[in-house]
């Protein structure tokens, strides 16, 4: 008697804590059912993006190019031509042989990060080696994704997932619910925002040649060639392409910014003003302080947005203006600003947008085929098993009251799939109840009495339904493997639903029938 | 209420007709894979999906009409117009194959030009609910993804009901999971629904669904070979599918009824899946009452259960005058 009424008590906090989780009704006034619904049901976006990584080993390949270029020429070796192979290798050819020794020296920076292999003819091969390139790719990654998390963060959609993703890794899963405005959250997220300010050596000019002219038609090395807008404020015509030769290393960068936000410039047209923190500022401070009577060149992804004179010494607060923005287009670009630069390039994979009358649809269908399913499914229990069908219908309600339950208490999100795996799991969930049953009859047929029946039915099929649930079980963990959002709410829906079928099918299930049958002597059992 | 009384049919008579009428709807729906191929999904062959709401009842030709006047997506056969669910939400889906654009920014280029090619053709008011574009890289990774997913569950099948019976057990159970893939995707094939996610779900929830009859006849067999260890395995196997006929029969029929609920009345989006597991719940039956214990008796062979493996071996061999099959 008492372990029955402890049986009973378990029965009843489990099932009373499920439907609690699901449905609060406290702190009042409740806001509904508390079940984490996906993109397919309540609308949004769903976007993959790649890194592309090779972006950033370019980069730095580059960089250690360059480097060496001055290391080099710093140590008095003339003729040697510097040429970038592929995004991880650089070719050095032509060193002097008598200056090889000095060469070698000059490469050992380099070397921390690149092997070096000697060829015909004073040539040299660089190439980064593997653990760097596998951790600059996964540094990239990490990069990127923190910066859009940031910048989705400052977009304020509710409750955004950020997720890294892809057998490579490299890509980058965003699900913004509830999300209009696709095209400005596309733009924002995938925008690189890099952010240079550097010395204008000369120009601007129409044509690249006419900034060479004066240097002997070869650019120098420590300079750049960067295209911009000429401004268009002072023509009244649209604007052509100039160009600037600048000093390759910037003054300051995006990394300098401890702020931006949206302003006006002196013409009353939407601006950004930045504020550099402190190592910025005293870079700049130096800078412009030396260089006064000079442009600064305010570079933005590759192209100068402006070219201002420098007046006097600036320390933290700058501002990018000449470009003819919008007001919107300022206040993403501040957005952005503020978020830092994407260490690499990104490109969308894939997008899957639902829209919220879409989902609303799906949400009614689903809860149509699973009240169609249930009403079949208890018909045929209580007609097939008559009083124990009973049974088994309540112990399939608690089985769908904990599935709901424990999915709001872990935070699991319901999906389309996850519908589609609610209804499977009444299907599946009485098919225990099917086999313990079945097995009850067989051992009254053979002449046992009810209980000897009851008992033997539940404790033999009890192996079989673990068996059973397993093998479920272990289908559905490669299925979460397998798929992203949708998929995976179905595999965590079926999973959690498996789970608590094996409590309801074999423990409540049991103490059912010992509740009603305690205390009388039974000699038939309905079922 | 019982639906068998006391069945005693001769299943393991009939296994290799049944072993034949599941080569026969394997191989034809591997030669209707063969000459039409399968149909992909949009996740798996890349492209554009755009769901359409209309204001008034559109009709399908003129939208399809627009688009090909236009070029969209290349014009044609490869475009797919077709009503999206209820009558009365008065919703379209149109579907496109990749152009080779659908990347970085040029992703939804396609669905933009479906929206300005139908705004241009004044077909009423509508505005775009639902829009699904697939790059053409993420396809492959998911069908590479989808075969790894399924052989490692099956894997993991094979070794679980191996370890819990016996192997021969555990390989009859597997052998007839992937006959229930197999005959699964032929129906899909000869219906030609489109291999999508969700589908690729049903699939794998049809592998660990249909090993449950399978176990259920397992343990029985099990437990017989304790009981009649003197008998014929053929007629232990037989005895057990027999006894256990009943409850198999309403496990699917249950789970039938369920997902009969879904292909009714859950939507479009679950369509394909509903329909993998209405096939695969039937398959999974008719395999676990024909495939999976024939499998175990074929080997096992006709000997008595509990005659050393070895010997039991030879008896096969005597009576067979086939190879070996163990």
């Amino acid at each position: 008697m008492k372990n029955l009424r402890m049986r009973v008590l378990i029965t009843l906090v489990v099932v009373l804590a499920a439907a609690w989780f699901f449905y609060p009704l406290y702190p009042y006034p409740f806001e509904g059912p508390k079940l984490k619904l996906g993109l397919d049901l309540k609308g949004g976006v769903h976007l993959v993006l790649r890194v592309q990584t090779d972006d950033a080993l370019q980069l730095d390949t580059l960089t250690t190019m360059e480097q060496l270029r001055e290391t080099s020429d710093a140590k008095g070796i003339t003729g040697a031509t510097f040429t970038p192979v592929n995004p991880t290798t650089f070719r050095v050819e032509g060193i002097p042989q008598g200056q090889d020794g000095a060469f070698r020296e000059a490469a050992n920076e380099a070397q921390t990060a690149f092997t070096r292999e000697s060829g015909a003819g004073g040539s040299y091969t660089f190439t980064m080696k593997p653990n760097i390139v596998i951790q600059l790719r996964e540094e990239t990654v990490t990069q990127a994704r923190t910066t859009i998390e940031k910048r989705v963060n400052e977009l304020g959609v509710a409750e955004p997932i950020i997720a890294q993703y892809g057998s490579a890794n490299d890509q980058i899963i965003v699900e913004l619910p509830g999300l209009t405005e696709v095209a400005r959250a596309k733009e924002i997220i995938s925008s690189t925002a890099m952010l240079e300010l550097k010395m204008v050596e000369d120009g601007p000019a129409s044509t690249k040649d006419a900034l060479l002219q004066t240097r002997g038609k070869a650019l120098p090395s420590n300079m750049d060639i960067v295209p911009g807008a000429s401004d268009s404020s002072t023509s009244g015509q649209r604007a052509d392409t100039v160009f600037y030769l600048v000093k390759k290393v910037a003054v300051v960068t995006g990394r300098d910014l401890r702020n931006a936000k949206p302003t006006v410039d002196q013409n009353g047209r939407p601006a950004v003003s930045f504020t550099l923190n402190q190592d910025g500022a005293r870079k700049f401070g130096k800078a412009t302080g030396e260089n006064i009577g000079r442009r600064l060149a305010i570079i933005l992804d590759g192209r100068v947005q402006s070219a201002p004179v420098i007046e006097g010494r600036i320390d933290t607060d700058g501002q990018i203006s000449g470009g003819s923005f919008t007001q919107q287009e300022v206040a993403d670009l501040a957005l952005v600003l503020r978020s830092g630069a994407l260490p690499a390039s990104l490109t969308y994979m894939e997008e899957n947008t639902v829209g919220p009358t879409l989902g609303a649809d799906s949400i009614r269908s689903g809860v149509i085929a699973s009240l169609v399913g249930l009403v079949l499914i208890m018909l045929f229990m209580l007609v097939y098993y008559k009083l124990s069908g009973v049974n088994a219908v309540v112990a399939l309600a608690f089985n769908l009251v904990i599935l709901l339950g424990l999915m709001a208490y872990i935070g699991a999100t319901m999906t389309l799939p996850g519908i589609a795996g609610f209804v499977l799991t009444m299907g599946i969930g009485v098919d225990s109840n099917v086999l313990i049953f079945e097995r009850i009859k067989e051992e009254l047929h053979a002449q046992r009495s009810v209980r000897q029946a009851l008992d033997a039915g539940f404790s033999r099929v009890f192996l079989t339904l673990m068996d059973t649930h397993i093998a479920s079980l272990i289908s559905a963990a490669f299925l979460f493997q397998f798929g992203t959002g949708p998929i995976r709410g179905f595999a965590m829906t079926l999973s959690i639903g498996l789970v608590s079928n094996l409590f309801t099918s074999t423990f409540v299930s049991k103490t059912i029938f010992e509740l009603v049958l305690s205390g009388r002597k039974v000699q038939t059992l309905s079922i | 209420m019982q639906i068998f009384h006391n069945p005693n049919y001769n299943f393991i008579k009939w296994r290799w007709h049944a072993l034949i009428l599941s080569w026969i709807v394997i191989a034809a729906g591997i030669g209707v894979i063969a000459t039409k191929g399968l149909a992909l999904g949009v996740e798996f062959s890349g492209g554009t999906i755009v769901v359409l709401e209309f204001e008034q009842t559109p009709s399908i030709d003129h939208i399809r009409g627009a688009l090909d006047a236009e070029k969209v997506g290349g014009g044609g056969q490869n475009v797919v117009v077709q009503r999206y669910g209820a009558e009365a939400a008065n919703r379209v889906m149109v579907r496109l194959p990749h152009t080779g654009e659908e990347q970085g920014t040029g992703l939804t280029k396609t669905k933009d030009e479906v929206v300005k090619a139908l705004t241009d053709a004044k077909l009423g008011k509508f505005k775009d609910v639902g829009t699904q574009v697939v790059g053409p890289v993420v396809g492959k990774e998911l069908t590479q993804k989808g075969i790894w997913a399924t052989v490692l569950s099956l894997a993991g099948l094979l070794i679980y009901i191996g370890f819990r019976f016996k192997l021969s057990f555990g390989v009859g159970a597997v052998v007839a999971t992937f006959h229930d893939l197999l005959v699964t995707l032929a129906f899909l094939a000869f219906f030609q629904y489109d291999m999508s996610l969700n589908v690729i779900a049903a699939l794998l929830t049809v592998t660990g669904y249909s090993t449950n009859d399978t176990i259920v006849i397992f343990d029985r067999v099990r437990e017989n070979l304790r009981g009649m260890r003197r008998d014929n395995i053929n007629d232990i196997v037989n005895a057990s599918v027999n006894q256990t006929l009943g409850r198999t029969v309403i496990t699917a029929g249950t789970v039938l009824m369920s997902v009969i609920a879904l292909y009714l009345f859950g939507g479009e989006v679950l369509k394909g899946f509903a329909f993998t597991m209405i096939v695969g719940t039937i398959t999974g039956t008719y395999s676990s009452v024909f495939i999976a214990a024939a499998i175990v008796t074929f080997w096992r062979g006709k000997g008595p259960a509990r005659v050393p493996a070895a010997q039991a071996v030879e008896n096969a061999k005597k009576k067979n005058g086939k190879k070996d099959r163990a």
